[in-house]
């Protein structure tokens, strides 16, 4: 098919700009290991959260210097623990379920952002470095008392 | 005098578009209520929910005023288009399509005001809706499915009467349009139809959840493309005839709307990034194929502004930008849209950022997201379809557009931009910020983050009182043009350009796209589902 020169040129000129940025996304993801949270493979049956390992025992406990582990379960409407505290330049693993419906966990003020699935264990890490009062909220509509599900973790 | 177009057709069209109106009135009001109790402006009644509201919001926007104004347009068009008037089949089917449909229409929202189904417009399992609500929206769509057999019956026949002739411009639009339908609602009628249907009357008792979500995910992309691509339809044919110009090129037209075709598919998992159950390659793969639309998009900004300078040029226009004098600002079938399309550029832009796997995690499901959809199918998509509205009513009622109207248009198109200002604005960048979207007044428990956010939710308030004083407006012009005097409005479809190069035959082969686009969709979703199968099933939840 004939093109336009013009056209041919804005297309090149989109095309090439698509293409790289592709490949930076892709590097990225694949090699530098900044990909979304994609665990699998990692079910628990939904009716029995609260009887199986690890999420028997929500809570938080360190495995390393400066470095600690979360367990955590998502419920209507809230989070268990239902409150974290860790030292300046800790980095927490999250593992976390739903025993309910959808929720989300998000940590205002940071880039993590993920869904927690019945019957899925969503895993996610991140090092808090700032001092502070982080907020931990449920972006995914959950029911009628979504707009309290939250928490906080303490960075001291 | 000889109609310029068929009566019994335009009846058809008419009930859909007013259809569709009476729904942006409905979800208008819902939507300006959410918007004031966010802001914490006002606080609903205690028997009214703040996410009943919501579900009724989306569902009449994003659902039922899109659908009906989609199908009416497009009956319209391919009515003019091939023959000058439906033909009986055609016809029935539309009329079939269009009670079904609204059979679920008004089931659904009985049970959505009944507070029974407030699960919002993407209703995720486990949460357990009333069984009707989801037979409900399963009316909807097997509803627009017979509309669409309807125009794929009176393009067949008219295929088969001019063999060896290329079709309309119209007519192969709008046939791409409802083919990407139908293969993309597929996925919605197996959720709601094999899912979720007989778990919630209770005859099995578990749900796949991870693979209900993906499932709908599967449908929920492409809806933002059936969306737009009648918006397209406008842009490509109608808009041409308005300035007095010509259509650019018929054959890239055509080119961008098979490319929209294959690459809407199969891209679903870009709005699952942040979930678990699904591996990153298939996550990425489909961000691959999600990023090809750009390259349509990209030919469509290209033949716009082509049209819009040839245009200026043949008018004798000089300069650099001269050729931007001389469009027609004072003619709403001209303004809103193009509106619209200015609109798309931001909008576009930011969703580039949604779909960056990733980075994704900045945005996802905050305020941003909303900010987004309220440029793409809220400003491009609905300035479109009302620039539309002042040409097709009068054409299909026999009646004219009048001056006083006209100006009323322009007047509704720039509430409608201030009013998005003000509130998609403040929307992407308290997403930024962290402000979550679906999501009732709250203050966190007056944590200082959410608090910092209040301002803008204020400003999204404002911004909404004033789309809502958009939407009374243009139902009032729709009313209006009802009663306007009567005479003959010709329907407004381009000629091509004649320096522009034949059409090759092969983008008509049906055959050849629609086995690509299977080949792309199995590709892309085999082996994730291979895996989902395998995932455990949850009980459901009514958690409202």
């Amino acid at each position: 098919m004939h093109l336009h020169r013009l056209e041919k040129t804005w297309l090149g000129i989109g095309i090439t700009m698509l293409a790289l940025f592709l490949a930076i996304l892709g590097t990225m993801a694949f090699s530098m290991g900044m990909a979304p949270p994609s665990e699998h493979h990692h079910t628990v049956d939904p009716r029995k959260v609260a009887e199986t390992a690890p999420f028997d025992r929500p809570g938080i406990t360190q495995v390393g210097d400066k470095h600690y582990e979360a367990v955590m379960v998502a419920y209507a409407f809230g989070y268990e623990p239902e409150k974290l505290e860790v030292p300046a330049g800790s980095k927490i693993d999250f593992t976390m379920t739903s025993s309910d419906v959808v929720h989300g966990f998000e940590i205002v003020g940071t880039n993590i952002n993920l869904m927690v699935l019945p019957g899925e264990v969503s895993h996610i890490s991140h090092t808090f470095d700032q001092p502070g009062e982080y907020l931990i909220l449920c972006n995914e509509y959950c029911g009628t008392g979504h707009e309290y599900m939250k928490t906080t973790i303490v960075v001291k | 005098m000889i109609p310029t177009f068929d009566r019994k057709d335009g009846k058809l069209v008419l009930a859909h578009v007013l259809f569709a109106f009476a729904a942006l009135l409905v979800g208008g009001i819902a939507g300006l209520l959410q918007g004031l109790v966010r802001g914490g402006m006002v606080t609903l009644p205690a028997n009214i929910g703040y996410y009943e509201l919501l579900t009724a919001h989306g569902v009449l926007m994003a659902l039922i005023f899109t659908t009906y104004f989609i199908i009416g347009f497009l009956y319209s068009g391919v009515s003019h288009t091939l023959g000058g008037q439906l033909r009986p089949a055609a016809r029935k089917l539309g009329w079939t399509g269009y009670l079904v449909m609204s059979a679920g229409t008004v089931l659904g929202v009985i049970v959505i005001l009944s507070g029974k189904a407030s699960v919002l417009y993407t209703f995720y399992a486990p949460m357990k809706a009333s069984p009707w609500f989801y037979v409900a929206l399963a009316l909807v769509v097997v509803g627009s499915w017979l509309s669409g057999f309807g125009v794929f019956c009176q393009y067949r026949r008219w295929r088969r009467e001019h063999r060896g002739k290329l079709s309309p411009l119209f007519a192969f639009m709008a046939v791409v349009t409802l083919l990407m339908w139908q293969i993309a609602t597929i996925g919605v009628a197996a959720e709601v139809v094999v899912q979720l249907i007989p778990w919630s009357f209770g005859w099995v008792d578990s749900v796949n959840v991870v693979l209900s979500r993906t499932l709908f995910w599967y449908f929920g992309h492409p809806l933002v493309y059936f969306w737009l691509l009648p918006a397209y339809i406008c842009w490509y044919v109608v808009i041409p005839k308005i300035i007095g110009g010509k259509i650019f090129s018929d054959a890239l037209a055509r080119l961008a709307f098979i490319l929209f075709l294959l690459f809407s598919i199969p891209v679903g998992f870009h709005h699952q990034l942040m979930e678990p159950g699904i591996g990153g390659f298939w996550k990425f793969l489909q961000v691959v194929l999600t990023f090809m639309v750009i390259i349509p998009s990209l030919m469509t900004a290209f033949s716009m502004f082509a049209t819009f300078e040839m245009n200026g040029r043949a008018k004798g226009a000089k300069g650099l930008f001269g050729w931007l004098r001389v469009l027609p600002w004072k003619d709403v079938r001209f303004f809103a849209p193009f509106m619209g399309m200015l609109v798309f550029i931001p909008a576009g832009a930011g969703g580039i950022v949604n779909a960056s796997n990733q980075m994704n995690a900045v945005v996802h499901n905050t305020l941003w997201v909303t900010g987004h959809f309220h440029l793409t199918v809220a400003t491009s998509v609905a300035l479109t379809f009302f620039g539309i509205a002042y040409w097709l009513i009068p054409t299909v009622t026999g009646r004219v557009l009048t001056p006083r109207l006209n100006r009323l248009g322009i007047i509704q198109t720039l509430v409608w931009c201030v009013g998005m200002l003000f509130m998609s604005g403040p929307m992407h960048i308290v997403g930024l910020m962290g402000s979550p979207r679906r999501t009732a007044y709250t203050t966190y428990g007056d944590h200082p983050d959410a608090i910092l956010w209040m301002p803008y939710h204020v400003a999204m308030a404002i911004g909404g009182t004033i789309l809502f004083a958009g939407v009374l407006l243009i139902v009032y012009n729709v009313i209006a043009l009802m009663r306007a005097p009567k005479g003959e409005t010709v329907y407004p479809i381009g000629e091509v350009a004649e320096a522009a190069e034949a059409t090759p035959r092969y983008l008509e082969r049906w055959s050849v796209w629609i086995g690509i686009a299977v080949a792309l969709i199995l590709f892309a979703y085999t082996i994730p589902l291979i895996d989902m199968f395998r995932g455990v099933t949850s009980p459901g939840f009514v958690t409202w």
